[in-house]
């Protein structure tokens, strides 16, 4: 816990003092009250050493990182359902298929990822800034494992009771995977949230910045750097993650229950 | 309601296995006909293609005359009972049991009282907010009871529904079971690997050996003249006692110990010498006490005594070395030897290279 907690706490603190006293290495454990003014500063882009509002770009960050998430497992779930209950030719090559690009992240297929989203005309907008990052392997290999585990009975048991294929997926297989759809949405989210590469490049609108490519900006770019603003803009960028993630646990703790049978 | 059932020359092949050869079948109305066998006769397979789980590599299934072969699960109106229940487990017994019907676009009201009535029935009417992981497994097995008969499907599939509970529950159940059917008067199907099982519930019964429907008549039929050696050991607890003996220049069987039994129903057809095997029940078995007038066929060793109060179970081993069980009434006095007597007129005769049972002729 400590260890966990001292770091952030340093960035708390740091983010308190004023930004000469950062610049020449003095950091004081001791968060300073009248620095607190520092948050509302970075939010609304006012202040000394201003680069633009953080309010805005958290914004951008947050619908990034849903829509990235939530994208990811509708696509998914699509995907392993079709491979876990279709018998279709080339199923199992498919899956293949798609387990390959795991070993493909984003940074490795950059190039031809953005002339892609370039030729689309994708670039500079937020569906150029989502779509590439919405295919997921990994959570298509949980949700197929999940997918698996349902018994063959449960199955029969329902089509007998007349339910169709997206009928099944709805009243059965999805709420039976609910907490591998929770804890899945924390990571992705989390993984969204910290997306910096790709919005970089794909993105030079300042109305579509993100949080982490906006700290980067921060840093050492004309000159002087204002660390208090660096530091009170990284905590307001762990907000809503951890607030994600608290929200979220009470699902997958639910879940937990439910799936014990 | 009821309907007829109909099989004509089903059969099922994985790969190269055939698991399923040419069955015909005909259930009729409101008719309990339960299919028994060893694991992996087939039997479940059998319902499988009949609930459309599974498609026939040949053969037709009909109800009521309309062909169904290749319709869908949901399309045939018929309502299952699985092994492991089956039960949605994020669902309340009363979701459970309402799903068939909200999926066929029944009003809520309907839906309601048509659960509760079931419900009631079953003895579920406190448990319906439950979820199936707070229940029994007797429980769980109303629950899955109750799905198949809200719908009031056409026919009735039953899949070794009693095999995950405890023997005084499954008795209870059983019992049910029977009940329910006969006061809903649904046309049934139930398969059991269970031979008392099987004998209890069915009006007939079908015994099923490598994917042949081997025998089908009413159980005491199959109890009483079994069509194979493989019908004649399964149907009956203790199974029926199987001596090999050889037919005689005079019809009779010659078996160990030089006995020559003569048959009370008439001579057997064949050549002197044709290997037969002789069966009778271990109940049939008659004791002979000292200073009966009839002689006694064979004193054996009696290796094991098997109280069961009502009845005691010998089992016993014949000069030869063969075995022998022995079933009497009551509680026989404990001895290490007796004396025992093969009636003819209770002996079954198969043949033995082919194992199908022999009349006279």
């Amino acid at each position: 816990m400590l260890l966990f907690f001292l770091p952030v706490w340093f960035v708390f603190a740091a983010s308190t003092q004023e930004a000469a006293a950062l610049s020449r290495g003095e950091l004081s454990l001791l968060p300073r009250m009248a620095g607190l003014g520092i948050y509302y500063e970075v939010l609304s882009g006012t202040g000394e050493g201003a680069q633009g509002a953080v309010w805005p770009m958290l914004g951008v960050s947050f619908a990034m990182a849903l829509a990235i998430a939530g994208g990811k497992l509708v696509v998914s779930v699509l995907a392993a359902y079709a491979v876990a209950f279709f018998r279709f030719p080339l199923r199992l090559v498919c899956f293949w298929v798609i387990f390959l690009t795991l070993m493909l992240p984003v940074e490795v297929r950059i190039m031809p990822t953005f002339e892609l989203v370039a030729d689309f005309g994708l670039i500079n907008s937020f569906g150029g800034l989502v779509l590439p990052l919405v295919a997921s392997a990994t959570a298509t290999l949980l949700y197929r494992q999940t997918f698996l585990l349902l018994p063959d009975e449960l199955v029969e048991a329902a089509r007998m009771d007349g339910a169709g294929p997206l009928r099944f997926l709805r009243d059965m297989a999805l709420p039976l995977s609910s907490t591998n759809t929770a804890a899945l949405f924390v990571i992705l989210f989390v993984y969204g949230w910290n997306q910096y590469l790709w919005p970089l490049i794909a993105v030079t609108d300042s109305d579509l910045q993100t949080v982490m490519v906006g700290i980067v900006r921060m840093i050492g770019s004309e000159g002087q750097t204002y660390w208090n603003r660096v530091m009170a803009t990284a905590m307001l960028a762990l907000v809503p993650p951890v607030l994600v993630v608290l929200a979220m646990q009470r699902w997958f703790v639910k879940g937990l229950a439910e799936g014990s049978t | 309601m009821s309907a007829r059932l109909e099989l004509e020359g089903l059969s099922k092949a994985f790969g190269r296995t055939r698991v399923l050869d040419g069955i015909d079948l005909a259930v009729e109305p409101g008719e309990m006909l339960v299919i028994v066998g060893a694991s992996g006769c087939g039997k479940s397979t059998l319902l499988r293609l009949v609930a459309g789980l599974e498609s026939p590599s040949a053969g037709r299934v009909r109800l009521d005359g309309t062909d169904i072969t290749a319709r869908d699960p949901a399309a045939r109106d018929m309502a299952m009972v699985f092994q492991n229940y089956a039960l949605y487990p994020h669902m309340s017994v009363f979701d459970n049991m309402a799903y068939g019907l909200r999926i066929r676009g029944l009003p809520r009201a309907q839906i309601a009282a048509k659960v509760e009535q079931a419900a009631a029935m079953l003895g579920l009417e406190a448990l319906l907010a439950r979820k199936p992981r707070h229940l029994s497994g007797g429980q769980r097995q109303r629950v899955a009871m109750g799905r198949a008969i809200v719908r009031e499907p056409r026919l009735f599939l039953f899949d070794e529904p009693l095999s995950n509970l405890d023997a005084k529950l499954r008795l209870a159940m059983r019992v049910e079971i029977r009940r329910l059917q006969k006061s809903l008067g649904t046309t049934s199907l139930y398969v059991t690997h269970d031979q008392v099982e099987a004998m209890t519930l069915a009006d007939r019964l079908v015994v099923m050996d490598a994917g042949r429907a081997v025998q089908v008549a009413p159980p005491l039929d199959i109890y009483r003249r079994p069509a194979t050696l493989h019908v004649a050991g399964f149907i009956g607890a203790p199974p029926m006692n199987i001596l090999p003996g050889v037919l005689t220049a005079g019809g009779a069987a010659a078996v160990a110990g030089g006995l020559v039994l003569p048959f009370a129903d008439g001579r057997r057809p064949g050549e002197e010498g044709r290997a037969l095997l002789l069966g009778l029940r271990p109940e049939q078995v008659e004791l002979v006490a000292p200073g009966d007038p009839e002689p006694a066929h064979f004193t054996v060793q009696v290796e094991l005594r098997e109280p069961l109060g009502a009845e005691t179970i010998l089992i016993c081993r014949l000069p030869e070395g063969q075995a022998l069980s022995v079933r009497l009434a009551g509680e026989p006095p404990a001895a290490d030897l007796i004396q025992i007597r093969l009636p003819e007129r209770h002996l079954h005769v198969f043949d033995a290279a082919s194992g199908l049972r022999l009349d006279p002729g």
